[in-house]
């Protein structure tokens, strides 16, 4: 097993190529993913290595993207399609909902998609509007897609080299503010998608996070912890399929819960994560879940944005609002 | 519907009226505009170029947080606003601050969203200028709307619908095309083809032989037109406009310039365009071509530049005041009667700002 120091945007950049060294089906194209690199440079290098068939820049039309993706994955091809940023995937929804979700169950098994679309995704880099949103509630409610979402460089590079070998299509978040995010990352496939991972060990409580929100439910942690309260941190990695087993034994083992996300809070995934563990854990909690998520409002502009996105502040007093005495 | 689709052709090289040495081109059989018309380009593009490059150096000081800028497509920008009357709409896209300034909209107002606020920053009604779009293609459709409406009311108006060359690959763009010319809409797109969408020169993103063709598939006629001289564009424009007003439906013109800058501060255009590229663009350069042109006493030209240089400091100052800001009213516009969820998060708000002061 090799180990290097990655960030998260070359961590991506080396799980495509190595899937497309490994696998001449796969093929990468979209929006100046060519001779630029893409806007984030997660494609950088791969046109002057594979040639122009196996990574190309494609007209400016998002439905095009993942249409022509549809087909070529229904005729042996593996594409993974970029879309340049998370609000400007929308015009390929009546795609990605109508037909990408759809394929197997529609066929009977008989034609599936086995192919990824990549989505920039959420805030905290000071985008202007339409380069911030948290859209992965859209995603994760239409049945028939896969949505997972890297914390971390290593896990960047394993959910992208196991969403590319997925029979099924996969919508793959990248937590923009991550990007330049480096870590030693071991470069190998094992599987993650659908497991959830304890990121941090903890006694009192525990903050159940995914994507951009994972490092800042690690701050809140370190900071209760010099406050002489112990926090466990946990890492969803993969929203569809939701990982129950590891979500419930970490609520079970702490008996009070906070999940932190970014996107807005009304009918998202935390308000599912909620209704999912108060279900399953009911006798196991001492108090009511709470939700440190942005707020209902569309994303607000850079120097607004630390009052919107969930800080370390705003975990730890929803942390303080568990009921720890009666009262 | 006749079968002939010969009227709906695009001329096989754009219209120009002057060239580059800023000689009329002789023959091109239309009609050349007034002096008066042309000096009031010029005082336009001068003041144009002016904002261009003092939003350009904004950036770099950080009171901007992204500027497209529009130099060296500065003829397009204000012959889009020149044609137009009071009662008519300009549908903008993020390159098009120039042109919405050009209506008379306040140039530090037009940089609001781009100076990073959530709101366009100006009254779209006041100056009859739609905010900015940046998702691309998706105003067009929005200007066929305007404009059906205004003719169901009975208005003359007509509306301008700016579009780039890498735009018009969006089902919008099309989509756009269809509805306005069966609803025989009056509305005149105008597409700025500077070669580039990003990174992706023009040959990527279509195989038409111009993009002026483009109308032919919906029975809509296309005009090429030289986006760098702003003689041919008060014309073509100026006609376009006339026949849509006039009930002769939609009409789409594209433009042939460039863009001098990178895509934004943010993009390296060294990684995909030569300099030499870049460079050849230089002689055709809108200004220069009209200033040789008019030939004007340099008086007066310096009575443009300074006019200019007010315009500009204008915008230095409104950008370099400090704005206190006000997170309350992140709640206030996002419906007409705020949710209760809206009002308790505002208060929450409100409260964690309350301890901090205390606190600090
Ligand atoms: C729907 C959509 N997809 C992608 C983008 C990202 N993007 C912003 S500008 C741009 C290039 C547009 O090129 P063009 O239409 O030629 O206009 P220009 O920037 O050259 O004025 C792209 C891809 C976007 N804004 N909207
Ligand atoms: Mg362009």
């Amino acid at each position: 097993m090799t180990h290097e120091k990655l960030t998260m945007a070359q961590a991506l950049n080396r799980a495509l190529r190595d899937a497309m060294t490994e696998d001449s089906s796969v093929v990468v194209f979209g929006e100046d993913v060519g001779p630029l690199g893409g806007v984030f440079r997660v494609t950088d290098g791969l046109t002057a290595e594979f040639g122009e068939n196996r990574c190309f820049d494609t007209p400016l039309a998002e439905a095009g993207i993942v249409g022509v993706a549809v087909g070529m994955a229904m005729n042996g091809m593996r594409p993974v399609v970029e879309m340049q940023f998370d609000a400007f995937a929308y015009p390929a929804f009546e795609q990605i909902v109508s037909h990408v979700a759809k394929m197997r169950n529609r066929t009977l098994g008989r034609v599936t998609l086995p192919m990824v679309i990549r989505i920039p995704y959420a805030g905290g880099i000071g985008g202007v509007e339409h380069h911030c949103d948290s859209s992965e509630a859209y995603y994760a409610h239409t049945p028939g897609l896969h949505v997972v979402t890297p914390a971390t460089p290593g896990d960047a590079y394993g959910l992208l080299r196991e969403s590319i070998a997925s029979p099924d299509p996969v919508v793959f978040l990248e937590p923009k503010k991550l990007y330049w995010t480096k870590e030693e990352v071991s470069l190998t496939t094992a599987s993650l998608v659908g497991r959830a991972v304890v990121r941090r060990e903890g006694t009192d409580a525990t903050l159940i996070a995914y994507g951009p929100s994972v490092p800042v439910a690690l701050a809140a942690a370190e900071v209760a912890d010099r406050e002489g309260r112990s926090l466990q941190v946990v890492d969803l990695r993969s929203i569809v399929p939701f990982d129950d087993e590891t979500v419930c034994a970490a609520v079970r083992s702490t008996g009070r819960a906070v999940v932190v996300a970014e996107a807005a809070g009304f009918a998202s995934v935390s308000s599912e994560i909620v209704a999912r563990v108060t279900e399953r854990c009911f006798h196991s909690l001492a108090a009511p879940i709470r939700r440190v998520t942005g707020f209902d409002i569309p994303y607000p502009p850079p120097k607004y944005e630390h009052l919107h996105l969930p800080g370390v502040d705003r975990v730890l007093d929803a942390v303080d609002d568990l009921q720890w005495e009666d009262s | 519907m006749t079968g002939d689709a010969h009227h709906l052709l695009p001329s096989g090289t754009p219209v120009t009226l002057i060239g580059i040495d800023g000689h009329p081109v002789a023959g091109s059989g239309r009609v050349f505009p007034s002096d008066a018309e042309l000096r009031q380009a010029l005082a336009a593009l001068i003041t144009a170029r002016r904002l261009n490059d003092q939003a350009h150096a904004l950036v770099r000081q950080g009171r901007l947080a992204v500027y497209p800028s529009s130099h060296g497509q500065e003829a397009c920008q204000v012959a889009a606003a020149q044609v137009l009357d009071d009662g008519d709409w300009l549908f903008p896209t993020y390159r098009d601050t120039v042109a919405a300034v050009g209506r008379g909209v306040d140039p530090v107002e037009a940089l609001t969203l781009l100076k990073g606020d959530w709101h366009c920053g100006w009254d779209p009604y006041e100056h009859r200028v739609a905010p900015h779009a940046t998702p691309l293609a998706t105003q067009l459709p929005h200007a066929v709307g305007v404009a059906h409406a205004a003719r169901l009311r009975g208005e003359p108006t007509v509306a301008m619908a700016l579009c780039g060359d890498g735009g018009t690959s969006e089902g919008d763009f099309h989509e756009a095309l269809n509805f306005a010319a069966v609803l025989r809409a009056p509305v005149v797109f105008l597409i700025q083809n500077n070669e580039y969408a990003i990174s992706v020169p023009l040959a990527r993103q279509t195989a038409a032989p111009s993009l002026a063709y483009k109308g032919i598939g919906y029975g809509i006629p296309g005009e090429r037109v030289d986006g760098n001289d702003v003689a041919a564009l008060l014309t073509v424009l100026g006609e376009a406009v006339a026949r849509a007003r006039a009930g002769e439906g939609p009409q789409l013109v594209e433009a042939h310039t460039y863009r001098m800058q990178a895509h934004t501060n943010a993009d390296d255009a060294t990684r995909y365009r030569t300099s030499a590229e870049v460079d050849a663009w230089l002689e055709r350069d809108p200004i220069t071509r009209l200033e040789r042109h008019l030939n004007l006493p340099a008086s007066d030209v310096s009575e443009m530049r300074e006019a200019a240089d007010r315009v500009a400091a204008h915008l230095r100052d409104g950008l370099n005041r400090d704005i206190s800001p006000t997170p309350a009213q992140l709640f206030e516009y996002v419906y007409a009667t705020p949710t209760s969820q809206l009002r308790e998060q505002q208060a929450q708000l409100a409260d964690e700002h309350a301890r901090e002061g205390a606190a600090g």
